[in-house]
């Protein structure tokens, strides 16, 4: 095992730059999610780590080596693809023995991982199969072995559950983190999956156009977002943005009345309103509340539902539960009233999170 | 559904099967048609065939592929001793043909596949040029310049005159083929620990090893079929391939049309068993299963 260190990490393909600049620390035993829109250079990050891409500029360090410049297999890393990769002439087995043998093991030893790791996914019927008669879901449990045989110092995952159906990626996703606890081994996850992403994660980096946006422990990124661009990338149905002005303790806008919680009162000015849906509450009896709802779809989920709308002419979704669903009809006014950590407000311009009070006050106070 | 209205389409379904195979057995007859007249020349004995339509011989002989081999009656001078000498010259310049142009396009189509390198466009044009220009056409400079290397009459020489346009063509064939493989295929072997040539010997070739062979049979089979440019550069009976030895048996003043077609049919065997071999290669996929398709 080893922590992993990224600086200042720079790749351009072709003449686009698609890494600009990206610091990461992964330290030793960590499970990392690196999180973002397609097309953001997650995995270009990865492969630059693994030693498939040479960055243009920064360093690579796994521990104490700086591997920038050596070759994928002088790195002890393993890489599940998203595609899995298996190869297709050998079977299951051999699939699992691959590096093992590249790396000069004696086949006793060979064999002996070999039946661990089998034994532990579940595949020792298929060790005599060709990967063209496994299921996807078995394919991706060979990659995930073949992986976890070479025992490396780094696991790298391109989003290796994209291939399965949503009830088989739940499963695997509860393995993995599983994996992780057994093999305190240190991984690099990437997924556009945001369950995942919340749920594996010991660190979530969340990456827009080739930079790092936020990082944080994936509880702190989703209450705290940085920028009104991570908000809306965590979290279904998406947060509600509403254009509002701040002042006097307050944030107003044509349906939006709503008080600024202590830190961040003190705003003055234009602002957007962010509200997720999982923080509002319905007030009974059409009664006005903080945001005034007008209720376009109602869907329902059994446990919960969404109220689809929109507030001051911006599409809005409230969550209801328990008895609220029943009474919502679409065309209904509906009051809302928000929790106070469920304000967050963002600059318009700069889209990013305001926290402490803007210097300007402070200056002019 | 009635039972009356289903059992008429069941009816129409078994006329329209009866069409189709009606239609294949004529298009297998239209074929096969020549291909019988050989078999029927090679069995009847003289060599004054009577024109008829059905391609049967009345009193089947196998006079005729005795003759060709040298045995029996009416052999050659030289006999068996010849045949076998040009048959020998046959397979050692179409295996050496395949060998020599698999060997050669093998990296050169990789190369091309995978990498982005300065003149790979302007080389793959002028492979496809080459290809444009019937062999024929080359015949006169490629006699100087054998003659000049004193290649002339010699199966070296003819291998490597067959090289100039198989190589092209395994080129192409073979890029195609390793174009078809996924780049994670390799990328994974190198982060499993391979070199790049590792993760080429231990991956990409065993995966396109079905298009090897069917390239190295391509090539063989040109070689084996070539006529013109063997009859041009061979002169001496010891070197000539079987399809230079087939055409003097229909010579200016005589004909032996018996004859012709039983070595016609001799010279086929080996391909016919050659493809027989790698038909399981020709229809199978290249890289089934192995990345999520
Ligand atoms: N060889 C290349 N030449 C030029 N641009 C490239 C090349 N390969 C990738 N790109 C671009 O680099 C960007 C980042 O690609 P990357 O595969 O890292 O994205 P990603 O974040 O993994 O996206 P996804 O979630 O869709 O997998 C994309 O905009 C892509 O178009
Ligand atoms: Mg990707």
């Amino acid at each position: 095992m080893a922590s992993l260190t990224l600086s200042q990490i720079e790749k351009t393909l072709g003449t686009t730059p698609i890494l600009r600049g990206i610091d990461l620390d992964v330290t030793d035993g960590e499970l990392v999610v690196l999180v973002g829109p397609s097309g953001c250079g997650k995995s270009t990050l990865l492969r630059t780590i693994a030693g498939l891409e040479l960055p243009d500029r920064g360093t690579v360090k796994i521990g104490e080596r700086d591997v920038t410049h050596l070759a994928p297999r002088e790195r002890d890393v393993a890489m599940v693809f998203q595609s899995y990769a298996l190869y297709p002439h050998l079977s299951v087995r051999e699939n699992l023995a691959f590096g093992l043998r590249l790396r000069g093991e004696t086949s006793e030893a060979i064999s002996a991982r070999i039946a661990d790791v089998a034994q532990s996914l579940g595949l020792e019927k298929l060790l005599e199969r060709l990967p063209k008669q496994l299921s996807g879901g078995q394919r991706q449990r060979v990659a995930m072995g073949r992986a976890i045989a070479r025992r490396p110092s780094l696991f790298l995952f391109d989003e290796p559950l994209s291939n399965l159906d949503a009830a088989l990626r739940g499963e695997v996703r509860v393995e993995i983190k599983k994996l992780h606890a057994k093999l305190g081994a240190t991984m690099v996850y990437v997924t556009h999956d945001q369950v995942e992403a919340m749920t594996l994660a010991d660190k979530l980096v969340v990456l827009r156009a080739g930079r790092v946006e936020q990082i944080g422990p994936p509880l702190e990124v989703y209450k705290h977002p940085a920028s009104r661009f991570v908000a809306s990338f965590l979290g279904t149905p998406g947060m509600g943005f509403l254009p509002a002005r701040a002042g006097g303790g307050r944030v107003k806008a044509e349906g939006v009345d709503v008080a600024l919680p202590d830190g961040l009162a003190a705003h003055e000015g234009d602002v957007v309103l962010g509200v997720r849906p999982h923080d509002v509450r319905l007030l009974p009896n059409k009664t006005k509340g903080a945001l005034q709802l007008t209720v376009d779809v109602v869907e329902a989920m059994g446990f919960e539902a969404y109220a689809h709308g929109h507030i001051g002419g911006k599409p809005f979704v409230a969550r209801l539960e328990g008895d609220a669903q029943t009474g919502v009809r679409p065309g209904d006014v509906v009051g809302l009233d928000v929790e106070a950590d469920g304000v967050h407000l963002f600059d318009p311009k700069s889209e990013v999170a305001l926290t402490a009070p803007p210097a300007r006050t402070k200056g002019a106070a | 559904m009635s039972a009356p209205s289903s059992q008429r389409a069941h009816g129409r379904a078994l006329l329209a099967e009866l069409g189709v195979h009606l239609l294949v057995l004529l298009a297998v007859v239209f074929a096969l048609y020549p291909v019988l007249w050989v078999v029927a020349l090679a069995l009847s004995p003289g060599d004054a065939p009577e024109p008829r339509v059905l391609p049967f011989a009345s009193h089947p002989s196998l006079e005729h592929f005795a003759a060709v081999l040298g045995v029996g009656a009416g052999s050659e001078a030289g006999g068996g001793w010849l045949f076998g000498r040009q048959l020998l010259n046959s397979v050692l310049v179409s295996a050496s043909t395949a060998i020599v142009a698999v060997a050669l396009a093998t990296p050169a189509a990789y190369a091309l596949a995978r990498f982005d390198f300065v003149g790979a466009k302007e080389g793959e044009r002028a492979l496809l040029a080459t290809q444009m220009f019937p062999g024929v056409a080359a015949s006169i400079p490629l006699y100087l310049i054998l003659d000049a290397l004193g290649l002339l009459d010699t199966r070296t020489g003819l291998v490597l005159v067959y090289a100039t346009t198989a190589v092209p063509f395994a080129i192409f064939q073979l890029r195609g083929a390793f174009a078809a493989i996924p780049k994670d295929l390799e990328e994974a072997a190198m982060v499993d620990g391979a070199t790049r040539f590792g993760a080429f010997l231990r991956v990409v070739l065993p995966v396109v090893r079905p298009a090897l062979a069917v390239t190295a049979l391509f090539a063989f089979m040109t070689a084996w079929n070539e006529f013109v440019l063997a009859a041009t550069f061979l002169s001496r009976e010891e070197t000539f391939t079987l399809p230079v030895v087939l055409q003097r048996y229909v010579g200016e003043y005589d004909a032996r049309w018996g004859r012709f077609a039983a070595g016609a049919i001799l010279v086929s065997l080996p391909v016919m068993g050659l493809f027989y071999a790698l038909q399981r290669n020709l229809v199978r996929g290249l890289s089934a299963g192995g990345v999520k398709g």
